[in-house]
């Protein structure tokens, strides 16, 4: 009783409108939220850190969650707002720091900056050049994706009225911060996912209702972002993940057998090509250091003459000689014709390979870039979801 | 290579059946017995000849049950509907052999074939609920057992499908004529149900399904990753589903071996506790055909020599705890070496890179 009393103190002070007698199921996410600050509070929390608060918030609710922030600093707490949403940030906080790859660039004070400018520094100063390289785009597009939107169970919408074209020969860059929908995206182009309405059209295959493996087959070769998750056996022999994604057509099955010989021997071929540490293709995957695994997903995926490479950070936790490596692979694939979907959060990376950059916010392509003459400040605004470009 | 596979797949299961034996001497000498007198007492009465028929056959029985387990294991799927299953199996088996007559191997192909289905369709059930609804299949099929125990109860009764001999408290089924009886062999002066050879072939089939075919592979990729299975274009869901209803026809053969060579017709005398016996046969022969072959026949040998003990003084369940260690070490014995193989890899991984290093230094 003690305790209900204290946590209605907590609510009434700072006016956290939440009903003690109420089960959390039957809760909004906002009001779920109010819930979450006034436990900690109740726990004597002195500083709040609130991790992208307003992803999951409407309008309304974001409006009622700025009062009680500003009621929380009022009466003295402190509050670390953690978001990639400049406008939020222009009008709560009282200081701004930008983040940059792991490193704090530079703290502002809101009324001596603008969106404009915030959006360069959370880019950078210089976006790399493309590497040039043999242009091959052929007019025909390998994956068009018209007014895909979809759904979570839960209502949620993730993807809403999403348009991409990719044509062969070309690298599609996908840029965007992370959760804004890529991940299910990709999963639309696998056909592991089917859209709530709109079509994704891959390899003239409509992919809502064809099986992954079909998509496979039919020439999609795809790296998968968790590695570890969704493209590895990690309890499982080098020459077994070989095959895993290759199983269903010659040379790594013939009818129903597993090929165990041309799978080992195209192992070799991998660790050779990409420079895979390893002593052997019986090596468990899980012995492997992160960026050799990947190297081996890199070139497992390239076999087989894919006609188009979902690759979504494919680069990711590898060192520079291996990046180099798996670049030079993917620039190869795109002067042979393979259309590749590039998503990847190394802007270094995008700019250095893509030929068009989408930019992906809150489940829609905003803009789509060029590589040559955009300026941080463009991609900035874009990826923040400020309309531009 | 292969010296080393064997070496590293034996190693656990003779540590474990080792430190098994350690314990139950302990147990021995606090009593007051010499150990080594016991062991020895229970190895000659255990591999006297009529005794080693007797194990044989049993180890049929609990071979497949182990077989049925492992395929589950694979699938990371705890099986433990086999006791209802092999009871769906021998019962529908029984009776689809009585009520027709048909040439001798076709007769016998027929019960074998119904049985399979049997088994295999009641643990769909398991399967569907797990893969649409998302229930437990130990929850299911533990509440599976006793409905197919029921079930049988019931249609056993004299009214339907059960008759009762003269002179026996038993109901039964029919008999199976003579077309639908497997004949035994002669081997230690005894009668071997010949349908060890289908065991046999079970087994065999069972590892080639597994590691030689694309389905076997999709089957062992969905067990160790479901998402990365999903992602390489395996309709994972699917192969759970499919997977379970294979345990569950294996298991549905577990009585047939001695339907079929023996009783020739089903009645509440069949045993029960196969599913219990059968994941711990799997567990501790790996879930290879060989291995689970050796964890039946000492299985079987324990349970036969059990009783020889009652003459030295010593109580009979001291088998059960023996049975019981083996599997508890069993499984810490798996993650120890588990761990050191992989250890032993990754640091032959980092020999290759400490190489390489050197290598583009002296350049």
């Amino acid at each position: 009783m003690m305790k209900l009393k204290k946590l209605l103190e907590i609510a009434e002070t700072y006016h956290l409108d939440i009903d003690p007698d109420e089960s959390l199921s039957n809760l909004g996410v906002g009001e779920r939220q109010r819930v979450e600050i006034a436990k900690v509070l109740f726990r004597g929390a002195k500083i709040l850190i609130l991790d992208e608060p307003t992803a999951v918030l409407v309008p309304q609710e974001v409006t009622e969650l700025f009062e009680n922030l500003r009621d929380l600093v009022n009466k003295g707490l402190t509050v670390l707002f953690i978001s990639h949403k400049l406008d939020e940030v222009l009008s709560i906080a009282d200081d701004i720091t930008i983040m940059r790859q792991g490193t704090t660039v530079v703290t502002k004070k809101p009324a001596d900056t603008n969106k404009k400018e915030l959006a360069e520094l959370m880019v950078g100063g210089e976006l790399p050049k493309p590497i040039a390289g043999v242009q091959n785009i052929s007019k025909t597009s390998i994956l068009s994706i018209k007014e895909a939107s979809y759904s979570r169970l839960d209502g949620r919408e993730i993807l809403h009225d999403l348009n991409l074209d990719l044509h062969g020969g070309e690298i599609l860059g996908l840029a965007g911060v992370e959760g804004n929908g890529q991940s299910e995206l990709i999963e639309l182009i696998m056909g592991l996912l089917s859209p709530t309405t709109g079509s994704v059209e891959v390899l003239g295959l409509d992919a809502a209702h064809t099986h992954t493996r079909d998509i496979r087959n039919a020439g999609v070769a795809y790296i998968p972002q968790d590695r570890q998750r969704d493209g590895l056996l990690m309890s499982a022999p080098l020459w077994e993940n070989r095959i895993l994604g290759h199983q269903f057509a010659t040379p790594m099955a013939n009818g129903i057998w597993v090929n165990k010989g041309a799978a080992a021997e195209d192992s070799k071929r991998v660790v050779e090509e990409f420079d895979v540490r390893t002593p052997g293709v019986n090596v468990l995957a899980s012995a492997l250091s992160g960026g050799n695994q990947q190297k081996f997903i890199v070139g497992r995926e390239l076999s087989g003459d894919p006609k188009l490479i979902v690759a979504a950070q494919p680069t990711r936790g590898v060192d520079v000689g291996a990046q180099a490596i798996i670049w030079d692979h993917l620039m190869k694939a795109r002067s042979h014709g393979v259309g590749i979907l590039l998503i990847s959060a190394d802007l270094e990376e995008l700019f250095s390979l893509s030929d068009r950059i989408a930019v992906i916010y809150s489940g829609s392509i905003v803009s789509i870039l060029n590589p040559l003459n955009t300026s941080p400040e463009d991609l900035g605004l874009a990826m923040t979801g400020a309309k531009s470009a | 290579m292969r010296k080393n596979r064997v070496f590293w797949g034996a190693i656990a299961p003779l540590a474990a059946i080792l430190s098994s034996l350690l314990l139950v001497s302990l147990i021995l000498i606090l009593r007051g017995v010499n150990p080594l007198e016991i062991f020895k007492v229970m190895i000659s009465y255990g591999f006297s000849p009529r005794n080693l028929v007797s194990e044989l056959n049993q180890t049929v029985a609990y071979y497949l049950a182990g077989v049925a387990a492992a395929i589950g294991f694979k699938m990371l799927l705890f099986n433990i509907g086999i006791d209802g299953q092999y009871r769906m199996g021998a019962f529908f088996g029984a009776v689809v052999g009585a009520a027709v007559n048909l040439p001798p191997v076709l007769h016998v192909l027929l019960i074998v074939v119904v049985a399979m289905i049997a088994g295999g369709l009641w643990a769909a059930i398991a399967g569907y609920l797990k893969v649409r609804r998302g229930v437990s299949e130990v929850i299911s099929n533990i509440m599976l057992n006793f409905i197919a125990a029921a079930i049988i109860a019931f249609l056993l009764g004299e009214e339907l499908l059960g008759i009762l001999p003269e002179g026996s408290q038993n109901v039964q089924t029919r008999p199976i004529p003579v077309s639908g009886q497997m004949p035994t062999f002669k081997m230690f002066n005894g009668e071997v149900y010949s349908f060890l050879f289908v065991a046999i072939f079970v087994g065999i089939a069972y590892w080639v399904m597994l590691n030689k075919t694309v389905f076997g592979f999709n089957l062992r990729a969905t067990g160790l990753s479901f998402r990365a299975a999903r992602s390489s274009g395996v309709n994972a869901p699917g192969m759970i589903f499919v997977t379970t209803v294979l345990s569950g026809a294996i298991a549905g053969l577990v009585g047939i071996g001695t339907l079929l060579s023996d009783t020739h017709s089903y009645s509440m005398a069949f045993p029960s506790g196969y599913a219990f016996t059968g994941l711990a046969l799997a567990l501790l022969g790996r879930n290879h055909p060989v291995g689970i072959f050796f964890a039946a026949f000492l299985w079987s040998f324990l349970e036969r020599a059990a009783p020889v003990l009652e003459y030295e003084g010593v109580p009979p369940e001291i088998v059960i705890v023996m049975q019981g260690t083996i599997v508890l070490a069993i499984v810490i014995a798996y993650e120890v070496v588990a761990r050191i193989n992989l250890r032993q890899q990754q640091r032959a991984v980092g020999k290759v890179n400490a190489e390489l290093v050197i290598d583009k230094e002296s350049k």
